[in-house]
């Protein structure tokens, strides 16, 4: 995983309440084996006129002129605003990685739905929970002022406005440490390989129906 | 220790370690695996050299991306190149790994959380993943069962384990009677609307009350499986009679000497007298009728005697914007009575109400009936194989034909519209699914969410109508 320290970003607004996964990468490009590529279809159904199909040459399909992120001063963002229970909805862990590689490191909203709040980290990405009021005021600056930029110091736990305004930020200790160190967490539960097999034969002896014949 | 509740016990019972900052690992006794959130995971132990942790606790089965027209030609049979890999690969990862499988062709085969109950894969004081947010159905079983992203579908198939932190408690009780022609799916439209979709947020929830218990296990793992609806990663309801004699005899079920073990220890998975919760929300049953959604998120419903709600009466400025996006998607004007919205196609099916239940309730509807000439497409899909073979010998494939719905193969099918099963631009369907997002059912598609015998009387109106009010089939 890629460690996440400090961001310097240009920051987006998508100001709308439930953005479900299904909005974040729809439904035909799960049918990928891979990882990556997803970025051209990040918001597919509200980003492009013409429906799209996994293959197709997404350069070459009409943007929706209206939605946000089609807008030239947006062009490059990192930092995604959001609302009130950002990526609820199905698990698809296709949405956070459609969002990584649409060059997205942060998404910064009033509230996140739990599973796609979880699979942020595992791919590097940084959710970050603000009070509603001071979304609010965010996504008003963000809108006057072309070009505005966010620093994320995750460290710091601070977002530093371009008035050089400081906002600071709440995160889990044990994320914040995986994420600054791009820590692989599998290898990290791996190191309590033995409490495991400890825990196993505890279960196997109280509730043996658990385990298979093996 | 004090009283404890349900949650708290499942958890405890699965905790292998957990540091001070209260970051736990988490023991997975089964994990279900199906074809679209699986193949980065085997791709990623396979790039890291890693091999399975325990195999037997693994079932996988291909249920999204599967074709509902026909079976006899296995894999072949799916006429989408890119759907076709990905059971591919998932068959050629459960070959890899030995892993159990129902293949496209295996009469067991279906949705992953109907089949985990149908097989006894699914049992109580479990713990059950699988990389699919409706895993919260098999909580209907007293198990914690949660939805989990790819990554950690790699992290348990690698270490067993999880991390995680506990959730909260709440428990939701419903109390009292329900009224007729109410169903399982009324209810948890109900608690959605009444908690919202993000109300569950950073909690599981507890089903309880005198009308959860008095639900049949279909019925509760039609609530359960909303609970993600809410905002919940896991529903769950304690372990009664009912729910042992469910599992009994199941092919994945203890059995012997363990089936009495196993019974002993189920009993216990109730929350305690006294226990604590840090949120209780209490809904009057006999209050709740017929459910029917209007808006892109399921917390967006009314009863069938409602109206299109007004965005002008809201004072919350955020909500308010979303319903007016929700109305303008949905093509609906407030003041509308539900009852007056045409549809053009019918959907029953998914992991929501796709059992021989709801099957039999949606049967009961059409039994005499036709589908009304506007309604372009009226399907139904069974939850799995088995699900479908018992319909068949009780005769419900029959009455659904004659009354002029499709009688398909089983999946996730038009849930979600990955294969060929799926919306127009711009139609309207009423849905026995759970989810009314912006295009699930198809680009521009509409959904409306409702129960089996309401889509079923929907299809013959042509129209919502309640069930309620349904005159005798002529
Ligand atoms: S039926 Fe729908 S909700 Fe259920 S697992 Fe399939 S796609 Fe997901």
């Amino acid at each position: 995983m890629e460690k996440f320290s400090v961001l310097n970003g240009l920051v987006a607004p998508l100001d709308r309440p439930n953005v479900d996964t299904d909005a974040i990468i729809p439904k035909q490009y799960l049918k990928s084996v891979k990882r990556t590529g997803f970025g051209p279809n990040l918001f597919d159904d509200w980003r492009y006129l013409d429906p799209g199909e996994p293959g197709q040459d997404h350069s070459q399909r009409r943007l929706n002129p209206d939605f946000v992120l089609n807008q030239p001063r947006y062009a490059g963002a990192q930092i995604l605003l959001g609302r009130e229970n950002f990526g609820c909805g199905s698990s698809r862990e296709h949405a956070v990685w459609a969002l990584e590689d649409a060059g997205f490191r942060v998404v910064i909203a009033p509230g996140f739905a739990d599973i796609f709040f979880n699979n942020c980290f595992k791919n590097g990405v940084l959710p970050i929970v603000l009070d509603a009021e001071i979304m609010d005021r965010l996504f008003a600056e963000v809108e006057a002022c072309e070009g505005y930029r966010l620093k994320v110091d995750l460290e710091a736990q601070s977002l530093t406005t371009p008035a050089g305004e400081v906002i600071g930020f709440e995160v889990d200790e044990f994320r914040k440490y995986c994420l600054l160190n791009g820590l692989d967490d599998i290898g990290l539960t791996l190191q309590h390989v033995d409490e495991i097999r400890a825990y196993e034969e505890r279960r196997r002896q109280q509730a043996p129906w658990l385990f298979g014949a093996e | 220790m004090g009283a404890k509740t349900l949650y708290d016990k499942l958890w405890e019972a699965h905790r292998v370690r957990e540091d001070a900052d209260g970051t736990a690992l988490i023991y997975i006794d089964r994990h279900l695996v199906h074809e679209v959130t699986s193949p980065q995971a085997f791709e990623g132990l396979r790039l890291a050299g890693r091999t399975l942790w325990r195999r037997d606790s693994v079932l996988a089965v291909p249920d999204h991306n599967v074709p509902t027209t026909q079976r006899r030609d296995g894999v072949a049979g799916i006429a989408d190149p890119v759907a076709r890999i990905q059971v591919e690969t998932l068959d050629r990862n459960c070959t890899d790994f030995a892993i159990t499988e129902f293949h496209m062709d295996d009469a067991r085969q279906g949705i992953v959380h109907v089949i985990g109950p149908e097989q006894g894969a699914t049992l109580p004081g479990m713990t059950v993943v699988c990389g699919d947010s409706h895993t919260s159905t098999h909580g209907a079983f007293g198990a914690l069962a949660f939805g989990i992203g790819t990554s950690e579908v790699e992290h348990v198939l690698a270490t067993q384990c999880l991390i995680q932190k506990k959730s909260k408690n709440m428990q939701v009780r419903v109390e009292g009677d329900i009224g007729t022609g109410v169903t399982a799916k009324d209810l948890v439209l109900a608690i959605i609307g009444a908690i919202g979709t993000a109300g569950g947020t950073g909690y599981a929830i507890e089903f309880a009350g005198s009308a959860i218990e008095a639900l049949s296990l279909e019925g509760r793992m039609t609530v359960c499986n909303m609970a993600i609806e809410a905002g919940a990663r896991a529903g769950m309801i304690a372990v009664d009679q009912k729910t042992i004699d469910y599992i009994k005899g199941r092919p994945f079920a203890p059995g012997g000497e363990q089936w009495d073990a196993a019974v002993e220890y189920w009993r216990t998975l109730v929350s305690d007298e006294g226990a604590e919760f840090d949120r209780i929300v209490t809904l009057d049953a006999g209050l709740i009728r017929p459910q029917v959604t209007w808006g892109t998120s399921p917390e967006m419903v009314v009863a069938i005697t409602g109206v299109v709600p007004d965005p002008e009466a809201e004072t919350d400025s955020v909500k308010q914007s979303g319903m007016r996006k929700a109305l303008d998607y949905m093509q609906l004007m407030p003041g509308t009575p539900i009852t007056d919205i045409q549809l053009d196609r019918v959907f029953i099916g998914s992991c929501t109400n796709s059992r021989i239940e709801d099957l039999r309730a949606a049967a009961s509807v059409a039994s005499g009936r036709k589908v009304a000439a506007n309604i372009k497409q009226a399907m139904v899909v069974p939850g799995s194989g088995l699900v479908k073979r018992q319909a068949e010998a009780e005769g419900l494939d029959r009455i659904f034909i004659e009354a002029g719905f499709e009688w398909r193969e089983p999946g996730c099918s038009m849930c979600l519209a990955m294969n060929a099963d799926r919306l127009q631009p711009g139609e309207r369907c009423a849905s026995t699914s759970n989810r009314n997002f912006e295009g699930r059912q198809g680009g521009g598609g509409r959904t409306h969410l409702v129960g089996p015998a309401m889509a079923a009387a929907a299809a013959v109106a042509g129209h919502f109508i309640d069930i309620r009010e349904l005159d005798e089939p002529v």
